[in-house]
C-alpha cells in the first residue's frame, strides 16, 4: 500500500469517526436538552401528523425560505437539490452492484454538480452585494462556500475535464468499508476533491452545517399547538412545583 | 413631542428596505432598575466584580434549560432571510437591530466560551470575548427588540429571536443588570396586584363609577362585580382597561357582553392584572409566580371558567403557558378552554344570537384592524389554527358595516408589531417606539388614502397604548385606535335600554 493511500484512507476513517461521534454527541444535545414552553410560531399544526407535515414543507420546500427572501431560495434551493442528486450519483462509489435508480440518475447526476455550483455560486454573490448579508458574513461563512465550490469544481474537472480512475476510485472505498484496502489513483484533481470531503466532513459538527439536525428540533417548527388541551411540562419546571 | 429630540422617518408609499447605517441606535439606553427592585425579583442587586463569570455561568445554565437557545444559537446559517423583517431595522436603520445581528451579539459570546471553534479559532468563526462593550450592546440592543416573532417566520430554522432576547435579559438580570420599566412594573405585581398599583378600594371605585355611567346612559343596570364569590367566569383583564383610552371602552364592552349573555363574571381584585411581564424578562420563576395569582384567585373565588380581555402578551401567557405555569385546571368546567380569550366568547354569542347588534351605530368610522403580534404567531382562538385572525374580523364585520384590510404583507401571520411590544413601552425609549412604529403607520396610511379608513381597531393593551402615543408623530389623530370590544359596545342595544326618546319626554 502506498505511503498516499495509507494518508487518504487514514483521513477518511478520522473524519468519519470525527463527524458521526460529532453528530451524535450534537444530536443527543439537542434532544436531552429540554423545552419548557410551547412556543410553535403560530398558526401551528393542532396534530402530530400536521407538524411532519410541516417538517416535511420544511425540509423538502425550505417553505419559510420562501416566504422570506425568492433569490436566497432560488439559490439555496438549486444547491440543496442538485448536491442530494450528486450525493445520490456519488452512491456508486459505494455500492456493489450499483443499484437500478443510481444508474438510471447517472447523467443527470453528472450536470447535478453544475447546479450545484452555480447555486453556491449566487449565495456567495449575495455576501458581497447585499449589504445587510454582508454585515453578517463571517470569515466562515464565506470559506464554507469556497469549500463546497472546491469541492464542486473538483468534482466536475474529473467529469468533463481530466478523467480519473474510477473504477479504482471505487475499489479503495470499497476497501475501506471491508478493510480490504486498494491503491488510491495518484491524480491531482481527486486527491484535490477528497481531501475537501474530508474537510467538510470533520467539520461538520463544529460549524453551522448543524442547521441541518438542527431544523428538526427547532420547538417553533416541532411543537403541536395544543397547550390548553394537554399540559406541557419540562423536567425541571416540575421540580419548581414541589 | 418637542421634547424629544430624533427624526420622524418618511413615510413611503410602498415598504423600503433601508441601507444599512451603523449605530444609529446605539445610544438607546433604557433606565436601568434600581437594586430594590432587582432584588424583589430575586435577582442581583447590581453587577458584581465577577459578572463576567457570572454571565458565562448562567449563559451555560439556560443552555441547558432551553432547548430553543441551545438549537437557535447552534443552527444559523447567516442567510439573511430575517435581515429586512424587523420593524426596528426597517425604522432605525441600524445593523444590529437586524434579527440575525441581535442573535448574533450573543451567539460570538456563546461561540467564544462554548464551543470548539469559537475556543480555538475565535477570528473565523467570529467570537469574541466578553467586555463591557459588548455587555452593553447586549443591554442597548435586547432591549431593541419586541419579542414579536416576525422573524422567525421567514427563518428556514425558524429561529425565533424573542427567545434569545429573552434569554439574554434574564442573563443580564441575574447578573445585575435589569431594566427598569418590565422590573419596577413586576413589583408592582407582587405588591398590588396589577401593572399599574391601583388598589383595590381605587378599582371598586372605578367599576361602581362604570356601573353609574351605565344606568345614566341606558337606564340598564350592567354589571362591573369585582371579588364576587360564586361567578361563573372570572376575567382578567389588563389594568390599562380600568383607566386608560380607549382601553376602558373596550372593559364596558366585556360588560355589555356578559349582561347581555345573561352570565355571572367577576374580576379579581388579586388578579387584577392580566399582562405578564415576566416573559418580557425570560424568567419562568416570575412568570410562573405572576401566573399564580390567576389560579389563587380562581380558586378562592369558585369560579367554573376563566376569560381573558383584549391584551396581546398577556394571551401568549395565558393561552400558551398558563397550563404550563399555573395548571392543571380541573376544577374548573371541562367544557370550555382554559382559558377563553373574550373574543371566542363574544363571537359564540353572535353566532348563538344573544346579542341584539346594530352595526350603523359604527357607521361613523371605517375600520382596519391591527393584528398583535404576540396573538398572531403564538396563540391561537378557536378550534383551528388562525382562528386568532378570523374570530377578531369576524367580530368586527359583525358589529361594523365599514372594514378594510392593511396590505397583506403587514396583517396576519406577517404583522408588524406596534412597536412597543416586549417591555419597551417606556418614554425613555420612545425613538425606538417611534421609528419601530414605521411599517405599521406606512400600512396605515395606505388604507386611509385607498378606502377612506377613519379608525384601527387592536386588542392589545400595548398596542392601543403605543398607537395613541406613536400616531401624533406621523401627523395622524391618536383618537384613531379603537378597543375591538368598543366597537362592539357600540353596536350592543341592551335589553330595555331606554331610547332617545325616553330622553325627549
Amino acid at each position: 500500500m502506498s505511503f498516499l493511500t495509507m494518508i487518504f484512507a487514514g483521513l477518511f476513517y478520522a473524519a468519519t469517526a470525527i463527524m458521526i461521534a460529532g453528530l451524535v454527541s450534537k444530536i443527543t444535545q439537542f434532544a436531552k436538552t429540554p423545552a419548557p414552553l410551547k412556543i410553535p410560531t403560530t398558526p401551528a399544526p393542532t396534530t402530530q401528523t400536521g407538524v411532519v407535515l410541516r417538517m416535511f414543507r420544511e425540509v423538502a420546500f425550505f417553505e419559510s425560505l420562501f416566504k422570506g427572501t425568492k433569490w436566497t431560495w432560488i439559490f439555496s434551493y438549486v444547491f440543496h437539490m442538485a448536491l442530494f442528486l450528486v450525493l445520490f450519483r456519488h452512491l456508486r462509489y459505494f455500492i456493489n452492484p450499483v443499484p437500478m435508480p443510481v444508474e438510471l440518475l447517472q447523467p443527470f447526476g453528472m450536470y447535478g454538480g453544475f447546479a450545484m455550483v452555480a447555486g453556491l455560486f449566487g449565495l456567495w454573490g449575495r455576501r458581497f452585494l447585499v449589504d445587510r448579508v454582508k454585515y453578517i458574513s463571517a470569515a466562515s461563512d464565506h470559506l464554507m462556500l469556497m469549500l463546497l465550490i472546491g469541492i464542486g469544481i473538483s468534482g466536475l474537472s474529473m467529469t468533463f475535464a481530466v478523467h480519473t480512475d474510477v473504477v479504482a476510485v471505487k475499489a479503495f472505498f470499497i476497501g475501506l468499508m471491508t478493510f480490504s484496502f486498494s491503491e488510491l489513483p495518484a491524480d491531482f484533481n481527486l486527491l484535490i476533491h477528497l481531501f475537501l470531503v474530508a474537510l467538510l466532513m470533520i467539520i461538520f459538527p463544529f460549524s453551522k452545517l448543524l442547521h441541518i439536525p438542527g431544523v428538526f428540533f427547532s420547538p417553533s417548527r416541532n411543537q403541536i399547538d395544543n397547550p390548553r388541551e394537554k399540559r406541557h411540562l419540562s423536567d425541571w419546571a416540575r421540580k419548581l412545583e414541589d | 413631542m418637542a421634547k424629544y429630540n430624533f427624526k420622524i422617518p418618511a413615510l413611503n408609499e410602498y415598504p423600503v428596505v433601508p441601507e444599512l447605517e451603523e449605530d444609529t441606535m446605539a445610544h438607546m439606553e433604557t433606565f436601568r432598575a434600581k437594586p430594590e427592585f432587582q432584588e424583589a425579583l430575586g435577582f442581583k442587586g447590581e453587577l458584581g466584580e465577577n459578572w463576567k463569570e457570572d454571565c458565562i455561568e448562567v449563559i451555560g445554565e439556560l443552555l441547558g434549560k432551553y432547548r430553543s437557545l441551545q438549537v437557535y444559537l447552534d443552527s444559523c446559517v447567516k442567510c439573511g432571510a430575517c435581515t429586512d423583517k424587523c420593524h426596528y431595522y426597517l425604522g432605525t436603520k441600524d445593523p444590529k437591530n437586524m434579527p440575525v445581528a441581535r442573535q448574533d451579539l450573543m451567539r460570538k459570546v456563546y461561540r467564544r466560551y462554548f464551543t470548539f471553534a469559537g475556543k480555538y479559532f475565535p477570528k473565523l468563526v467570529g467570537a469574541t470575548d466578553l467586555t463591557t462593550e459588548i455587555l452593553d450592546d447586549w443591554y442597548n440592543y435586547y432591549h431593541q427588540c419586541s419579542q414579536c416573532r416576525r422573524c422567525s417566520v421567514f427563518c428556514p430554522y425558524g429561529i425565533d429571536t424573542a427567545e434569545i432576547s429573552m434569554a439574554a435579559r434574564e442573563i443580564m438580570d441575574r447578573i445585575g443588570l435589569g431594566d427598569k420599566y418590565s422590573n419596577e412594573i413586576i413589583s408592582k405585581v407582587f405588591k398590588i396586584g396589577n401593572n399599574l398599583g391601583l388598589p383595590e378600594p381605587a378599582l371598586a371605585d372605578t367599576l361602581e363609577g362604570l356601573e353609574e355611567d351605565m344606568q345614566d346612559d341606558f337606564g340598564v343596570d350592567v354589571k362591573y362585580p369585582l371579588d364576587k364569590k360564586g361567578a361563573d367566569i372570572l376575567l382578567v383583564t389588563p389594568s390599562a382597561d380600568f383607566f386608560a383610552e380607549p382601553h376602558v371602552d373596550g372593559l364596558i364592552g366585556y360588560g355589555k357582553v356578559f349582561h347581555e349573555a345573561g352570565v355571572s363574571w367577576t374580576l379579581s381584585s388579586k388578579a387584577s392584572e392580566a399582562a405578564n411581564f415576566g416573559m418580557f424578562i425570560g424568567s419562568y420563576e416570575n412568570m410562573r409566580k405572576i401566573s399564580l395569582r390567576i389560579r389563587e384567585a380562581a380558586i378562592e373565588l369558585g369560579v367554573k371558567r376563566i376569560i381573558f380581555g383584549e391584551c396581546g402578551h398577556a394571551w401568549r401567557v395565558a393561552y400558551s403557558f398558563l397550563n404550563t405555569l399555573a395548571g392543571p385546571f380541573d376544577f374548573l368546567d371541562p367544557d370550555y378552554p382554559v382559558p377563553q380569550h373574550i373574543l371566542e366568547f363574544t363571537w359564540d354569542e353572535i353566532q348563538k344570537g344573544t346579542l341584539n347588534i346594530d352595526p350603523s351605530e359604527n357607521d361613523h368610522m371605517t375600520l382596519t384592524y391591527h393584528d398583535s403580534c404576540n396573538v398572531a404567531r403564538a396563540t391561537r382562538m378557536g378550534d383551528k389554527p388562525g382562528g386568532q385572525f378570523e374570530i377578531p374580523r369576524n367580530v368586527i364585520k359583525a358589529v361594523c358595516n365599514n372594514f378594510y384590510d392593511m396590505a397583506p404583507e403587514t396583517i396576519r401571520g406577517t404583522t408588524f408589531c406596534c412597536g412597543g411590544g416586549g417591555g419597551l413601552l417606556t418614554d425613555d425609549l420612545m425613538e425606538v417606539r417611534v421609528k419601530g412604529a414605521l411599517p405599521r403607520m406606512e400600512a396605515l396610511k395606505n388604507v386611509i388614502e385607498e378606502h377612506g379608513v377613519t379608525n384601527m381597531a387592536a386588542i392589545c393593551a400595548i398596542c392601543k397604548s403605543q398607537f395613541t402615543k406613536v400616531l401624533p408623530f406621523y401627523g395622524m389623530d391618536m383618537d384613531m385606535i379603537v378597543s375591538v370590544h368598543q366597537l362592539v359596545s357600540n353596536a350592543i342595544i341592551l335589553t330595555g335600554q331606554k331610547t332617545d326618546d325616553d330622553d325627549d319626554d
